[in-house]
């Protein structure tokens, strides 16, 4: 953060990177994915908005401090092997 | 890790972004940077994208980026690849990313210059069919029949009354390179379609169907299978116009309208006789699309 006037730039410059805004708490829905059942096609992690879904060898890793539970890789997931369960469970 | 993947790994949005559940324009951004890679500067009008990339001092954006005045996307564009002309950088790609609102009503005029100084930029369109980011009012792309909180329905059945303005076929009549459409349902194409682009010297537009559940009504998890039925009712239409020859690059097999329709609250007061209204008008657009397809194709396979 600059301090003096001097330093700041004429310009508002974004600077941070956006993963320090922790977007995980806007979710109602947490998707869990049955590994055993994935078949490592990864069409969650091609649609996801948010992109919090890693790549690993045992399928998809959820970033659940940024995912915001909308969804979308629970209904491409050709096996459905990922189910939407209530956050207050 | 050897994952088999059908889009590049490289990631130049970040999570945090502020883009609301399901988001189709953050699947477009996603995309058209996984397409363009890291040497690309950014141009963004007053639309949704100028609130995701998140509050000062955050970015979710891993790329240069510039805040633009709503009208002067294509203004923008041009100056920053004048500016990197006088520079000698011409490895840089120069993008001006704007809505549907920012391209149909607000933006034209200065997307019309650009494309009448026949400068190298791509212009991206993102259509979610309504000015979003101010809260739902209807833009000149907002299809006919249609709920927005400038055209609210009620008792008197003040939906939308105009059908989707046609920007593809405004563009097309400036004679640029390439013009493209494509949708967030297909990222491969979409992909493809802008590294096409991106090749090729002269103004290019795309125009990138992207859903909003927050001002279609509809849930968020249907985003991507929304725009497959989108294109299977011919409420949207995939295909490229490279020199003059269109070339429709997906021609699925007809459903009917009202499946699609009923799936979105901003179209559920729709009557039956609106419906086949607007149906009859979109099988008449796609006719007119197939005919244009198959006569500027015998034109250009005649002229060689």
């Amino acid at each position: 953060m600059p301090g003096t006037m001097d330093e700041i730039p004429i310009t508002p410059i974004n600077t941070v990177n956006s993963t320090v805004v922790k977007t995980g708490g806007w979710r109602a829905f947490r998707p869990i994915c049955d590994t055993e059942k994935c078949i490592k096609c990864w069409s969650c992690w091609k649609f996801c908005p948010d992109v919090s879904i890693a790549i690993s060898e045992n399928g998809p890793v959820y970033d659940y401090d940024h995912c915001k539970g909308c969804g979308i890789c629970a209904n491409v997931c050709p096996v459905k092997c990922i189910e939407m369960i209530p956050e207050n469970k | 890790m050897m994952a088999k993947l059908t889009i590049p790994e490289e990631e130049l949005m970040s999570p945090g972004h502020m883009g609301c559940l399901g988001c189709g324009a953050t699947q477009a951004m996603r995309y058209v940077l996984k397409a363009a890679g890291k040497r690309t500067i950014l141009s963004i009008p007053a639309c949704c994208w100028a609130v995701m990339p998140g509050v000062w001092p955050n970015t979710c954006l891993q790329v240069p980026e510039l805040y633009t005045p709503f009208e002067t996307t294509g203004a923008s564009i041009s100056g920053i690849r004048a500016a990197l002309d006088a520079l000698g950088q011409e490895d840089i790609n120069v993008i001006g990313f704007a809505g549907d609102g920012g391209t149909a009503d607000i933006g034209i005029q200065a997307l019309s210059g650009t494309a009448d100084r026949e400068d190298d930029v791509l212009y991206i369109m993102y259509d979610n069919e309504a000015y979003m980011n101010t809260g739902i009012q209807r833009s000149g792309s907002t299809p006919l029949g249609t709920w927005t909180t400038t055209t609210p329905v009620g008792v008197k059945g003040d939906w939308e009354k105009s059908p989707k303005k046609n920007v593809t076929a405004i563009m097309a009549a400036h004679g640029i390179p390439y013009i493209a459409t494509a949708t967030t349902g297909y990222p491969e194409d979409l992909i493809r379609k802008v590294k096409k682009a991106l090749s090729i010297k002269g103004t290019k537009f795309i125009q990138i169907f992207s859903p909003c559940p927050t001002g279609w009504k509809m849930d968020p998890a249907l985003t991507v299978s929304i725009t497959k039925e989108a294109l299977s009712t011919r409420a949207f239409n995939l295909f490229e116009i490279e020199n003059g020859v269109y070339r429709i690059t997906m021609k699925p097999k007809k459903t009917p309208l009202k499946e699609y329709l009923m799936k979105q609250g901003r179209f559920r007061h729709m009557p039956d006789d609106l419906i086949a209204k607007v149906e009859a008008g979109l099988d008449t657009a796609y006719e007119n699309l197939l005919h244009l397809e198959e006569f500027t194709q015998k034109k250009a396979g005649s002229s060689q």
